[in-house]
């Protein structure tokens, strides 16, 4: 399985995610987002961090970049393309994934660790997964989740609701509800579920050393999926 | 020509910093405040001297990048 990571200048999540891929058995390669052509992939990541000094709204001028234009080609031909933190913001900023990312409700960097419900299992990222939460990583200053009420019921509808806020059981309530995020709403997939945004960093996770392994629980099933 | 643009929250759309500016500013005396929206202020300083023109290509740049229509307005609120 090929991956590739695209690095945009602020990003600091790309090499965490070039650990944890290659880990799991994939060959990754770091992409530059000057770059016009994306290598042949099964699986584009957008990682995590402050692309372009988070300008203007987060993700916005990444969503711009040169190698984003292949990474929409490639997305909307059917490719696999994740994103994760940052990543959620670019896909969102770039019309891949609907909604947009707020600033955190009580206006706080918040970086700890939560845990969330997986929704749908319907799609190549978590289908046959052997649990229903998953303890992860977040950091991040804008991750409310928000779109428009229409919309909202749209991708309720489609089950495009990938991962929710939750505690440890699983239950979906306020007190699991880190940044004020519409439903608890941690993960979105666009209609063909192929692309996924989701605030949690699963490459966080992936060492007993560091902090947990759930997140080697989600890389070992989506390439699993994709073989 | 210089384009001037404002870009606004939607209304339905929080938005927790206008709501501290207002706080603090009750705090600071100004009780009078009903509510505190903040919102971006854009000086496009634009080649094209027709104002129409210069406007509609403005209007391009908020749709496109300056605005996210999701949550956000944008008004040219003037041109000289």
């Amino acid at each position: 399985m090929n991956s590739s990571v695209i690095t945009f200048p602020g990003s600091n999540c790309d090499r965490d995610m070039d650990v944890a891929l290659k880990k799991f058995g994939f060959k990754n390669k770091m992409v530059w987002h000057n770059d016009i052509e994306l290598p042949r992939s099964d699986l584009v990541v957008l990682p995590g961090g402050f692309s372009y000094g988070d300008y203007l709204r987060c993700g916005s001028m990444a969503s711009k970049s040169k190698i984003m234009k292949s990474v929409i080609n490639f997305a909307k031909s059917g490719g696999k393309v994740l994103g994760i933190c940052n990543g959620f913001q670019i896909l969102v900023e770039s019309g891949l994934l609907p909604g947009v990312l707020l600033r955190n409700k009580y206006l706080e960097f918040i970086c700890k660790n939560i845990f969330v419900k997986i929704n749908d299992m319907n799609n190549p990222y978590f289908k046959n997964i052997k649990k229903n939460t998953l303890k992860l990583h977040i950091a991040h200053n804008e991750g409310n989740y928000f779109c428009s009420n229409d919309q909202i019921k749209e991708i309720d509808d489609n089950d495009q609701i990938a991962l929710f806020y939750s505690d440890e059981v699983g239950n979906i309530n306020n007190i699991s509800n880190p940044n004020g995020s519409m439903k608890n709403i941690a993960g979105v997939f666009n209609k063909e579920k192929n692309i996924l945004g989701m605030m949690p960093h699963p490459e966080r996770m992936i060492d007993p050393a560091l902090s947990g392994e759930d997140g080697s629980i989600f890389f070992e099933n989506l390439i699993n999926n994709l073989k | 020509m210089k384009v001037s643009v404002i870009i606004t929250l939607k209304k339905d759309v929080l938005d927790p910093q206008g709501k501290v500016i207002h706080q603090t500013l009750d705090g600071m005396g100004f009780d009078g405040i009903d509510e505190i929206r903040q919102g971006k202020y854009f000086e496009i300083d634009i080649k094209e001297i027709d104002k129409k023109k210069a406007e509609t290509e403005v209007e391009e740049m908020c749709k496109k990048l300056l605005a996210n229509l999701v949550i956000e307005n944008y008004k040219i609120i003037g041109s000289q």
